[in-house]
């Protein structure tokens, strides 16, 4: 390799550098610590060592050894960070339900007595319970899949085997399927009406274009937060739309557009119709204009030059709208928690509650990590089908 | 945890960078509380004042709640917050977890000033609140007495408006299916008084309409989306005030909670917020409240300094705490993780 030639190389790399190391910040590096904080659980062995030392030679179903007990008792007498107490606290009690105030009062009773062997059950009654433990001796383990089957409503019972959970308890596979099937019909809902609209844009010329465009343009311009009040206003019980249908007496009693699915859809539509919009449109300019005049001139009426000429080449604005369109649908919290019903309430809230509401940051990275392997997987099969199609062509 | 860290740490690192082309400048005391007019009020009362006092600005900022909004604050170290209103159970639970700073009751005129529920090492109680069922009283004239009224969509048609949380809902089912106000918790405690609530949500669910901030369920009242709603008291006195509605509270099984001030640990200016929380203390200015907001007021001398016409709205006054349930932060902290993904898989069946 000459020099010049290497020098340009490095040259280019500087000039990328930054982009490179945006990327790795702000993307690589969230991502891989939320895949990360999914598997990982090492608030129990940094907590409780001594109990992690002998929790391997209990079966987690007899009785608990007093070698554990008494372990767990010297180890609450160890500790001394009030933050990794809180942390073990909150992991204890995301396993098992009841560990906050067992626990503040068992540490109450360490620190009155603090040596010598403590009858636990005498202190509280719910030490008598093996569960307690076996949530104790589970978590000093530094990796757990126990928040990635949570996200998949699975869990280990007591023999360490995978069982489903029972359907009252939990419902995230359901809300991500149906994050995943109001994506798809907002993205179609998109595709209806942005193909049309796009080709109308890109057959007018000047004013007419500036318009239309600035209509698709001027949406994106404002807050999701106010479209979504605004859509809000529309088609509430006794909104615009209902008043007006009642008024010209086309309905008896108003449709109910708000807090159910349709709702979402239309409102949903409306703020990501842009995105299928303006890649469609690009695609469309680029398509030289002599061609329907070619088709026709070959003697194909307009609805066989538009089938066979006009929508095969725009069809790759549509997939790269779609995509976008998708992908940013399937993330949306705002628009369903305000319009939608309780039925309408899709995956991001569940992560939102987890997260923001208690501080649950394993549960919430796993539902993350479910929901980008389910993106990725569709991704890759809706890449391997266009690829299809553009080879066979 | 250390990748988390890990992420703010780094965070902090760009954030730095970029504050370096800035000079390097104290934050002025940041007090976060809830929003809406009882923010306004406070602003008037408590933020302008101490700010004229002290002759340094007070930035007042909003927020909705949520423990894991302050955790990550408090864990990345050097907050930017100082003093926060938080509900009983992210006081119990950040207490738990060293996440406040000690709260020092010398400062504030000591322990008994308080009533007791407001008293907590590591919060001082800002308002006594409930939430309760709220009516339009010019479109139902004979208004709701109780739960079971609000479940009874035969006598009185129309949607209904509830919080979206297990919290107060599973509470408000069990009242409206019989069950003494005192005796909520005994029977929400075993799996078959959990059952028995979800049974209960089970009748009103298709009347149900779900609220997730404040200003909603008085929205709904007043665009007649709902015929009922649980809304915080203060908002609904509030909203009479501003709007010039008939906005009914019904006292009978309502919950009422302490919300209470609280220090961030590590925070900048937490010298300066103890100074706050001690002037936000003081009876002459908390009773000073009422007029703005009717929430009830922890320091018992400020309670006596309300004049009357404002009383009869708070939450602290006799005849309406008569029937009403106080909220048990230790049922919630244990259960509030499991009982939600209980009630997010009931709503979404």
């Amino acid at each position: 390799m000459s020099e010049t030639s290497l020098k340009g190389r490095l040259g280019a790399l500087a000039l990328v550098a930054p982009l490179v190391l945006f990327l790795a910040i702000f993307f690589a590096w969230p991502l891989v610590s939320m895949l990360k904080e999914s598997v990982s659980d090492p608030v129990g062995s940094h907590a409780f060592p001594l109990t992690a030392a002998v929790a391997g030679d209990w079966d987690r179903q007899s009785e608990p050894p007093e070698a554990l007990k008494q372990a767990f008792v010297d180890d609450l007498r160890a500790i001394d960070d009030q933050q990794l107490l809180g942390d073990a606290v909150r992991r204890l009690n995301s396993a098992q339900n009841g560990f906050r105030t067992l626990m503040s009062r068992t540490i109450r009773a360490v620190e009155e007595q603090p040596e010598g062997p403590l009858d636990l059950v005498a202190v509280d009654r719910r030490w008598a319970d093996v569960r307690f433990w076996r949530a104790v001796a589970d978590s000093t383990n530094p990796y757990t899949d126990r928040y990635l089957l949570a996200a998949l409503d699975y869990e280990r019972d007591a023999s360490g085997r995978i069982s489903a959970l029972p359907a009252e308890t939990s419902a995230n596979t359901a809300i991500l399927l149906r994050t995943l099937g109001i994506g798809a019909v907002v993205t179609l809902a998109c595709a209806l009406i942005g193909l049309p609209y796009a080709m109308l844009v890109a057959s007018v010329d000047g004013w007419k274009r500036q318009v239309l465009l600035g209509a698709v343009l001027l949406p994106l311009w404002t807050s999701l937060l106010v479209r979504t009040a605004a859509w809000f206003i529309l088609l509430q019980e006794q909104g615009l739309i209902n008043d007006t249908l009642m008024s010209l007496g086309l309905i008896g009693s108003p449709l109910p557009l708000i807090f159910n699915r349709l709702g979402v859809v239309i409102a949903m539509t409306h703020v990501l119709l842009p995105f299928m919009v303006l890649p469609i449109y690009s695609v469309l300019l680029s398509i030289p204009r002599n061609l329907m005049p070619a088709a026709a001139s070959l003697g194909a009426p307009p609805w066989r030059a538009f089938l066979r000429v006009l929508l095969p080449l725009s069809l790759r604005g549509v997939v790269s709208g779609s995509l976008l369109v998708f992908m940013t649908a399937i993330g949306y919290y705002i628009t369903p928690a305000l319009i939608g019903g309780a039925q309408d309430q899709m995956i991001s809230s569940v992560i939102a509650f987890y997260a923001i509401g208690s501080a649950n940051w394993g549960m919430a990275g796993a539902l993350g990590a479910i929901l980008l392997v389910a993106t990725l997987a569709l991704y890759t099969v809706y890449g391997r089908l266009s690829a299809d199609r553009a080879g066979g062509r | 945890m250390r990748s988390r860290i890990g992420i703010l740490a780094m965070g902090g690192v760009v954030a730095a960078a970029i504050g370096m082309a800035a000079p390097a400048q104290a934050r002025d005391l940041t007090v976060v509380s809830w929003g809406g007019n009882y923010q306004d009020g406070q602003r008037e009362i408590y933020f302008k004042p101490f700010a004229e006092k002290t002759g340094k600005p007070v930035l007042d900022e909003t927020w909705d709640g949520g423990y894991g909004v302050l955790q990550a604050k408090a864990k990345a170290g050097n907050p930017n917050w100082d003093v926060v209103q938080v509900e009983v159970e992210e006081l119990a639970l950040g207490c738990a977890d060293g996440i406040y700073e000690k709260i020092d009751w010398e400062k504030l005129g000591g322990e008994d000033k308080f009533i007791p529920s407001a008293v907590n090492e590591c919060g001082a109680g800002a308002i006594v609140w409930s939430t309760a069922i709220a009516y339009d009283s010019e479109k139902i004239a004979e208004g709701p007495q109780s739960w079971a009224d609000f479940w009874d969509v035969q006598k009185f048609p129309g949607k209904r408006s509830l919080r979206k949380g297990p919290k107060y809902t599973l509470e408000f089912a069990l009242m409206a299916d019989g069950v003494p106000p005192a005796e909520i918790y005994d029977v929400l405690g075993t799996d078959e008084g959990v059952e028995r609530a979800f049974r209960k949500l089970d009748e009103l669910k298709p009347n149900i309409v779900w609220w997730e901030s404040g200003a909603q369920p008085l929205q709904f009242l007043a665009s007649g989306e709902v015929a009922m709603a649980s809304a915080y008291n203060g908002r609904i006195t509030g909203i009479n005030r501003s709007e010039n509605r008939k906005f009914k509270v019904v006292w009978p099984g309502s919950i009422y909670a302490v919300d209470s001030w609280a220090i961030l640990k590590g925070a900048e200016n937490k010298d300066a917020g103890m100074e706050f929380i001690a002037f936000a203390s003081q009876p002459e200015n908390q009773a000073k409240l009422p007029q703005y907001v009717a929430y009830g007021l922890p320091v018992k001398a400020a309670a006596e300094m309300v004049p009357a016409e404002y009383k009869a709205d708070l939450p602290t006054e006799p005849d309406n705490m008569k029937d009403a349930l106080a909220i048990d932060v230790d049922f919630w902290i244990d259960n509030a993780e499991a009982l939600t993904q209980r009630f997010n898989a009931w709503l979404a069946q």
